[in-house]
């Protein structure tokens, strides 16, 4: 029955993306030669005005050009043309950084916040009002203080995945059933081995999902930064194909982001259910 | 009342009230309360909900700090919780995320961290067949039925060799086929062991069953313990012909009647009544009577009243 299911569900799939793929084929395609132009004058028009096809290219444009980048996605040709591979490197180790320092503060300060009342309610106020703000918005300040630009991409990265994570870890530590603790209490199990032992593995699924949270929030808030910062990575990328013209490129770009965010969120997914416990 | 192994002095609980106009702007729950257990008994409280049962057995656990009053444990005021003292909870509260013998082995570690890892878990299994689960030890809480899990609570609360065992209706949330299994276990370990334990029932037939004491308490807020009632049913009693014994019914009409009526108008009937010298109150059996003789009255099973 579920494989049953499974198996429509993907002819499903696979129907919708024909539909779509053929639709885009018959909206930009040529539709023959529209007027009788000079050849010379025809030249430097390009196909856009002298066989009607649209200046938007078409899934098969963006198939070749994919291939072609899947062929040589770690070429270097100077600052402006550098293969897929190297781009998206850029952009995945910028996440990493910043997503990794995130961690970093974001769970031991959230096992503080969750164990303490008096720190939970000191933080508060800050937490209601640093968390809201859009993270390109600390650009500028990054730039100034930092005076990398490189380094600024991370710290926002950083400031941007922090959040979830650490409201999310605040969360499951104080959420940790009372009979758990009281457990640990009459066996007289100190406060590090509490905070090892019952209270990380207990709160590890909710820790889990701010993280995947926090991956996400971080992918999409990296191409933007990119494309402020430039010089590489994937958001750059994009930016710099739009500066020329290259539509097929950008598609191609927007199609990377979207595969490599569902790996990411992928892997997150994997590793919660990895920690979730059946109750 | 010679070696007095446990002994409650004087606790009381007060709340907050959330009524402020209530008097002093508190609630007690219980004071005055003097309870004494000697080594190796099994005692059981017996109460309705609200009168202060679970703070009791929170209290002697450390978990909970009485607003007055101390707690004597083998000659030594307690201070928190101790390793000296497992509670076994209602909700057998295992770790999901740990095996049966993880659970075990998580108290074992606690009580001595520097056993080697092979034997703690040596130790650990040996308690996990004392609950009969051998074989299940690489289970997870989730692939037990609720008798195995609790199974695996007792296992862990004994791995530590406390002086006390406290449970907090630990039954209550089991069949009536698996809850007469488990008593029969807790019973035949207690006996094997020595093991003083302190158990919270809402179930007659449990108490009388496994308690050598069985302590009334009236109903809160402001309760009391109203009687010690010792078990008169001989110490190799078997749960399938318990109620063959001529003084069950006596004692369990006793005590049903104390819940049904007396647990209620206790503190109002009850003339000085004195929270230290708790009446113990022992049942037995008639005297035989010669029934022709005109003389003699045949009296009903009368308890005897004796003084703490």
């Amino acid at each position: 029955m579920s494989s049953s299911l499974r198996l429509r569900a993907a002819i499903m799939s696979v129907a919708i993306l024909a539909v779509f793929l053929g639709a885009w084929h018959i909206a930009t395609r040529s539709t023959g030669s529209v007027a009788n132009l000079n050849p010379e004058y025809a030249k430097l028009m390009g196909l856009t005005a002298t066989q009607g096809k649209s200046a938007m290219p078409g899934p098969v444009d963006v198939g070749a050009k994919l291939w072609e980048h899947i062929q040589s996605p770690f070429y270097d040709k100077g600052p402006n043309d550098k293969g897929l591979g190297i781009q998206l490197a850029f952009s995945i180790a910028r996440v990493m950084l910043g997503y990794l320092l995130a961690v970093a503060v974001a769970i031991p300060l959230g096992f503080l916040i969750g164990m303490s009342p008096l720190m939970s309610k000191a933080l508060d106020p800050f937490i209601q009002i640093l968390k809201p703000i859009s993270p390109l918005a600390w650009m500028p300040l990054a730039l100034y203080t930092i005076k990398d630009s490189s380094l600024s991409a991370i710290f926002v990265i950083f400031i941007c995945s922090l959040w979830p994570m650490l409201l999310n870890t605040a969360f499951g530590v104080a959420a940790v059933r009372k009979e758990w603790i009281n457990v640990a209490r009459t066996l007289e199990v100190g406060t590090v081995r509490r905070a090892f032992t019952v209270i990380l593995p207990a709160a590890a699924p909710t820790i889990l999902t701010g993280m995947r949270i926090s991956i996400g929030i971080a992918w999409l808030v990296i191409v933007a930064a990119e494309m402020l910062v430039g010089g590489t990575g994937i958001g750059y990328f994009v930016w710099n194909e739009w500066n020329n013209l290259s539509i097929t490129n950008v598609i191609i770009a927007i199609l990377v982001i979207g595969l490599v965010g569902m790996l990411l969120d992928q892997v997150l997914a994997q590793a919660t259910r990895l920690v979730t416990f059946p109750e | 009342m010679t070696d007095k192994f446990i002994s409650i002095e004087a606790i009381a609980k007060r709340y907050p009230a959330k009524n402020p106009d209530k008097r002093g702007g508190e609630t007690t729950i219980f004071e005055n309360l003097w309870l004494s257990m000697q080594r190796g008994e099994f005692g059981c409280i017996i109460g309705h909900s609200g009168c202060g049962k679970t703070t009791v057995l929170n209290i002697l656990a450390g978990l909970d700090e009485p607003s007055e009053g101390a707690v004597i444990v083998d000659g030594q005021a307690i201070e928190g919780t101790s390793l000296d003292r497992a509670v076994i909870f209602q909700g057998h509260a295992l770790f999901p995320w740990r095996t049966v013998l993880g659970n075990v082995a998580f108290a074992v570690k606690s009580k001595w961290p520097k056993w080697s890892a092979e034997r703690i878990k040596t130790h650990a299994t040996k308690f996990i067949n004392l609950v009969g689960l051998s074989g299940s030890e690489h289970k997870r809480p989730a692939e037990l039925s609720g008798g195995m899990k609790q199974r695996v609570g007792i296992a862990r609360a004994l791995s530590i060799t406390p002086k006390i065992m406290l449970m907090d209706e630990p039954f209550s949330a089991l069949d009536a086929l698996t809850r007469g299994t488990l008593q029969d276990e807790v019973r035949r370990i207690c006996l094997e062991t020595d093991q003083t334990t302190f158990m919270i029932t809402h179930d007659v037939d449990e108490a009388i069953y496994l308690a050598d004491k069985i302590f009334l308490m009236t109903n809160g807020p402001g309760a009391v313990l109203a009687e010690i009632l010792e078990n008169p049913l001989p110490r190799d009693r078997a749960r399938t012909d318990l109620h063959r014994h001529p003084l069950y019914y006596p004692l369990r009409n006793h005590i049903v009647d104390f819940l049904v009526t007396r647990s209620r108008t206790f503190t109002q009937d009850a003339t000085g009544y004195d929270p230290r010298k708790v009446p113990v109150v022992r049942l037995a059996l008639p005297e035989p009577v010669i029934a022709t003789s005109a003389k003699s009255v045949p009296s009903a099973a009368a308890p005897n009243q004796a003084s703490a």
